[in-house]
This record gives C-alpha cells, sequence and structure tokens, in this order.
C-alpha cells in the first residue's frame, strides 16, 4: 500500500507541476511559440542555451510551444470530462430512476454511439463544425457521455431498491430530493475514478485528432499538431517528434498512477487493471 | 440459445442502422462536395448538372430512403472521386491490409500477455512483477501513434533500415505498425492476467490441484488460467474494436493502405459514398464481435448461460 501511495504522489505531482508550467507559460517560455524565425529553423536541442529543446522548423522554440500546447492538453482534457460527467451523471440518473421508453432510447443511442469509431465521428463532426479549441471540448464531451450514463445507470438501478429510498420515499421526499439527495452521493466514487481515467484517455484523443489536424487551427501550438509536424522531419529533427510525445506521456502517466490510487481508495470492486 | 442470438442479431441489425444514418446525415452537414469536382470558372448550369448527376439535388429524405434500399443491398453507391462503387473500395482496403494490421496486433497482444500476466501473478511482488506493471503503465500513457513514430525514428532512421517504416507487402512491414497498435491492449491483457490469476490462485480448486500432487505448470495453465480468462475475453473483444478505430490513425502513420487510411482521406475530399460504406464496415465488424464475445463466454465457462 505504501508503495502505490508514493507512485499516486509522484503522479499528483506531475499533474500540479505540469498545471503550474501550463500556467506560467508566458512567463516561463525561453522564445514566442508562434513567431517565425526562419534564420534559426530547426536548431538541434542544447542544454543551457536560448534553445534547449531545439527549434522546429519554422525557428519556433520547441521548448515555448510544448509549455504553451500543454494548456490545450489541460483545458481540453479537464473540460471534455467534466461536460461529459455533467451529461452522462444526469442522464444515467433520469434513465434509472425513470426507465420506461427513456431509458430503453438513451442505452440504444449509446449503443450506436458505441458501435462508432470515436476518431470518425469526431472527424466528422469536426468537419461540420471546424476545428475550434470549444469544438474540439464539445466533441470529446459529447462523445464520452455514455460511459458514465451506463455505470450510474446500473448503480441506480440496484440503489432504488434498497431500504433508504423506500425510507426516503415514506417521509415524503420527492423524486428530485432522493435522485440528487440520496443517489447522486452513491454513485459518486465509482464515477470520480473513471472520470480521472477519461481525462487521460481525452488528452491522448486530443492529441490524436490535432495529429490529424483537425485539433485547434495552427499556428497556436498543441502536442498532437506538433507531433504531426514533426512526423514529416524525422530524418532531420528528431526533437520535434521525441518531445512532445513526452510530454503527453508524462501528464497521461501522471493522471493514470493517481487514477490507480483512487481507485483503490474508493472502490476497491472496481476491476484493477481498468 | 437460439432466442438470445435472434435477439442480439435484431440488436445487431438495429445498431449498424443507427450508425449509418448518423453518418448519412453527418456528412450531408460537411458541405456539398460538388464544388470539388467542378473547376472554378463553372456556370451555375454545370454545377446543377454535376449536382443532380451525384443525385444530391433531391429532397434529402429521398436521398436516405435511396441509400437505404441500397444498403441492404450491399450498394452504397459510388465514390464521387474514383467513379468505382464505394463498397468495393472499401472491401479491396479492408481485406486484406486492415484485417491482416488488425489480425497481427490482436494476435500480439493476447498471446504474449498470457505469459506476462502468469509471471507477473506468479512472481507478485518481485523484480518481473515490477518490471511488467511499470511497462503496462508506461504502454498504457502513451499515444500509439507517437509510439508509430519512435518506432520508425529507431528502427528505420537510427538502426540504418531494421525494419521498413512505410509501406505493405512482406511480413517485415507488418512488425511496426502491428506493435504500435498492440502496446496500450497488450499492457491492459497484462493487468488483466495478472488480476485474474491472482484471484483465482488463491481459491480452493487450485489447493485442491496442487495437493493431489499436480505439478505448478498443469495448475496454472489448466486450472487456474481458464477461469482468470473471462475478463481477457471481453477485453480482447472490445480491443477489437478500439484496433480498428485504433487502426485509423496507425494506418496513416505508416502510410498503411487500409480503410482508415481510406475514411481519413475521404472526410475531407467529402467522398459520401465512400464514408458511409467504410463507416457500415466499421459498424459491423464491431457488432458481430460483440456477439462472437458473448458466445465465447460460454466456451470458456459453462456456467454462463445465454437467454
Amino acid at each position: 500500500m505504501r508503495r502505490i501511495d508514493a507512485l499516486a504522489v509522484a503522479g499528483a505531482l506531475v499533474v500540479v507541476v505540469t498545471i503550474v508550467l501550463a500556467a506560467a507559460a508566458p512567463a516561463l517560455s525561453p522564445g514566442d511559440p508562434i513567431k517565425n524565425a526562419l534564420l534559426e529553423r530547426l536548431t538541434p536541442p542544447t542544454w543551457g542555451r536560448e534553445h534547449p529543446l531545439g527549434t522546429d522548423t519554422l525557428g519556433r522554440d520547441v521548448a515555448s510551444r510544448l509549455l504553451h500546447g500543454a494548456r490545450v492538453s489541460l483545458v481540453v482534457g479537464f473540460s471534455a470530462v467534466l461536460l461529459a460527467g455533467v451529461v452522462g451523471v444526469g442522464l444515467g440518473l433520469v434513465s434509472g430512476w425513470y426507465r420506461g421508453w427513456l431509458d430503453d432510447l438513451l442505452m440504444r443511442v449509446g449503443d450506436v454511439q458505441l458501435a462508432f469509431p470515436l476518431l470518425v465521428l469526431a472527424v466528422g463532426v469536426l468537419a461540420v463544425l471546424g476545428a475550434s479549441l470549444l469544438n474540439l471540448i464539445l466533441v470529446l464531451g459529447v462523445t464520452g457521455w455514455i460511459t458514465y450514463a451506463r455505470i450510474v445507470r446500473g448503480e441506480v438501478l440496484t440503489l432504488r431498491e434498497r431500504d433508504f429510498v423506500a425510507a426516503a420515499r415514506a417521509l415524503g421526499a420527492t423524486d428530485a430530493w432522493i435522485v440528487s439527495r440520496h443517489l447522486l452521493p452513491n454513485v459518486l466514487p465509482p464515477i470520480t475514478v473513471v472520470a480521472t481515467f477519461s481525462v487521460a484517455r481525452t488528452i491522448i484523443a486530443e492529441a490524436s485528432l490535432s495529429f490529424l489536424g483537425l485539433g485547434i487551427p495552427a499556428p497556436e501550438p498543441s502536442w498532437g499538431a506538433m507531433l504531426d509536424e514533426g512526423r514529416n522531419y524525422i530524418t532531420t529533427g528528431w526533437w520535434l517528434a521525441l518531445f512532445p510525445g513526452l510530454a503527453i506521456l508524462l501528464l497521461v502517466l501522471g493522471i493514470n498512477l493517481v487514477g490507480d490510487w483512487l481507485r483503490d481508495v474508493l472502490d476497491p470492486r472496481l476491476e484493477r487493471g481498468l | 440459445m437460439r432466442a438470445f442470438l435472434l435477439r442480439r442479431l435484431l440488436h445487431a441489425v438495429f445498431v449498424t442502422w443507427g450508425v449509418v444514418t448518423v453518418v448519412f446525415f453527418l456528412v450531408r452537414l460537411t458541405g456539398d462536395p460538388t464544388f470539388f469536382l467542378v473547376d472554378q470558372s463553372a456556370t451555375q448550369e454545370e454545377v446543377a448538372h454535376t449536382r443532380a448527376m451525384l443525385g444530391l439535388d433531391r429532397p434529402v429524405v429521398v436521398q436516405y430512403a435511396d441509400f437505404l434500399a441500397g444498403a441492404v443491398r450491399g450498394d452504397f453507391g459510388v465514390s464521387i472521386r474514383e467513379k468505382r462503387p464505394a463498397m468495393a473500395m472499401v472491401l479491396e482496403h479492408f481485406w486484406p491490409a486492415t484485417v491482416e494490421l488488425a489480425a497481427a496486433a490482436l494476435v500480439l497482444s493476447t498471446v504474449l500477455a498470457v505469459p506476462l500476466g502468469v509471471v507477473s501473478a506468479t512472481h507478485r511482488g518481485r523484480p518481473a512483477d515490477h518490471l511488467s506493471r511499470i511497462a503496462s503503465l508506461f504502454l498504457q500513457s502513451m499515444p500509439s501513434f507517437w509510439l508509430g513514430i519512435m518506432l520508425i525514428l529507431l528502427f528505420a532512421v537510427v538502426l540504418g533500415g531494421l525494419l521498413p517504416a512505410y509501406g505493405t507487402g512482406t511480413w517485415r512491414h507488418l512488425v511496426l505498425p502491428s506493435v504500435a497498435l498492440a502496446a496500450a491492449p497488450l499492457a491492459q491483457n497484462v493487468r488483466l492476467v495478472r488480476a485474474g490469476m491472482l484471484e483465482v490462485l488463491g481459491q480452493d480448486y487450485v489447493r485442491t490441484a496442487r495437493a493431489k500432487g499436480l505439478g505448478e505448470r498443469g495448475v496454472i495453465y489448466r486450472h487456474a488460467l481458464r477461469n482468470a480468462a473471462l475478463p481477457v475475453i471481453t477485453v480482447t473483444g472490445l480491443s477489437l474494436g478500439f484496433m480498428l478505430s485504433g487502426a485509423l490513425i496507425i494506418e496513416t502513420v505508416f502510410a498503411w493502405p487500409g480503410m482508415g487510411r481510406l475514411i481519413v482521406q475521404a472526410v475531407p475530399g467529402r467522398d459520401f459514398p465512400v464514408i458511409q460504406a467504410g463507416v457500415f464496415v466499421f459498424a459491423l465488424v464491431f457488432v458481430v464481435l460483440n456477439v462472437v464475445v458473448d458466445v465465447l463466454y460460454t466456451v470458456a465457462d459453462p456456467r454462463v448461460r445465454l437467454t
């Protein structure tokens, strides 16, 4: 147990440090993340110099772009999961509590959505809406609701038969009161665990979409888009593809470690290795 | 069993219908492909003529009815770009390229997961276990396409072309993309096998098997593993769906001529029939896999009854 805690602390530290670095990006950046400096293009990384992680094909400082790119990953990751969580928990509560046709409809919609390759759906929706930070959050948020809805619905279906619900009803509690005061607190622990892992997965999904050119439009830096640029210069500028990927790996690893710990603490029933 | 299969079949048809319907309307919202086909100086009559040839001048409801009538016969129309039947194009890319890639990744991610997970469980708390858990954590935390790029960097660039980075043809072309695609599901499977084995190894029947003098290998592979297999079957079924989806991006990274890359390229070109046919095949494979997973349950665990 103690070893797991140490890993969780390390994970939390990575996440916190990333958030601080992202927040302080303008102050910490050694260079301008957007302005071109064509004379300095493809400078290899040198520690202690002006460009510690090198420059890209337009001469922009890679370290600065990484710091600013962290903002996109974090904002999209957390906002999209928040959106998916609120929508999914809400619909799951309604679905499990009232059952009936609404329940059937929502679960069938969910089935269809799960059979849809997420990337195809996202590619299609972003092609309609246009690529922007807000649309990225919307797409990744809306495609994520079904996981939460299913878990919450399953929990509510068993909770609603429990004595404390019958007792609350006997005392004259309204549906809204029972759902919000009695059911919601009971479903929050497993949801917190799932949401934590979802942030990690959403950050990877955002990077994938940016990699395919559907993220926030250039020249605004994002880790996925940086990887897309780096992929084409793999023989001449290995650092372009290495560092953004390492950044994603570290942040996602940190979040997953926190998630592992949360699962052990909050919801021992959840399968390990989910 | 028969009633179960019938119900699942109906459900599968419903899900597939839902997916093609969503994609039908979704692609029409992305805009009109007519302008990609006529040159800039085209007159309004020429544009209208092209649009009529594509059948896009008709009311959407009529287009949809026509689309459904064709789809049940396997006719998804003609590719706007290539002027060939869209379904034929999708199937050419699906078989063998995408199937080859997905199958190789599936074999890698399951066949390797069993020994790794078993060793991790039987050596719990020892270096082999720690190593496998740390490796799993890392593999699950990296984007597959970045792993792909790093594999290209290592094997095709640094090691001077030990393995080819792009293209298809020999088994050597298959190595890097399938490893990139298999990494995350492999890590997940190792963790599942480990967790399942740890749970099972404490059970009475394992003690009985040991007590009657069965060798450790027999205990693990004949008695324990079979009972630890259920979660792996579920996740493998799901991860095949994931792999098809992941193939979208891995195929793009490795210029693998599969269905995923075909769809990614068809979206910006608004090649509606190709997108529709491709997503239909995706959904169909996914729902069929889900039924197969359910049936495999009964094989792995006779206590499971399908009702």
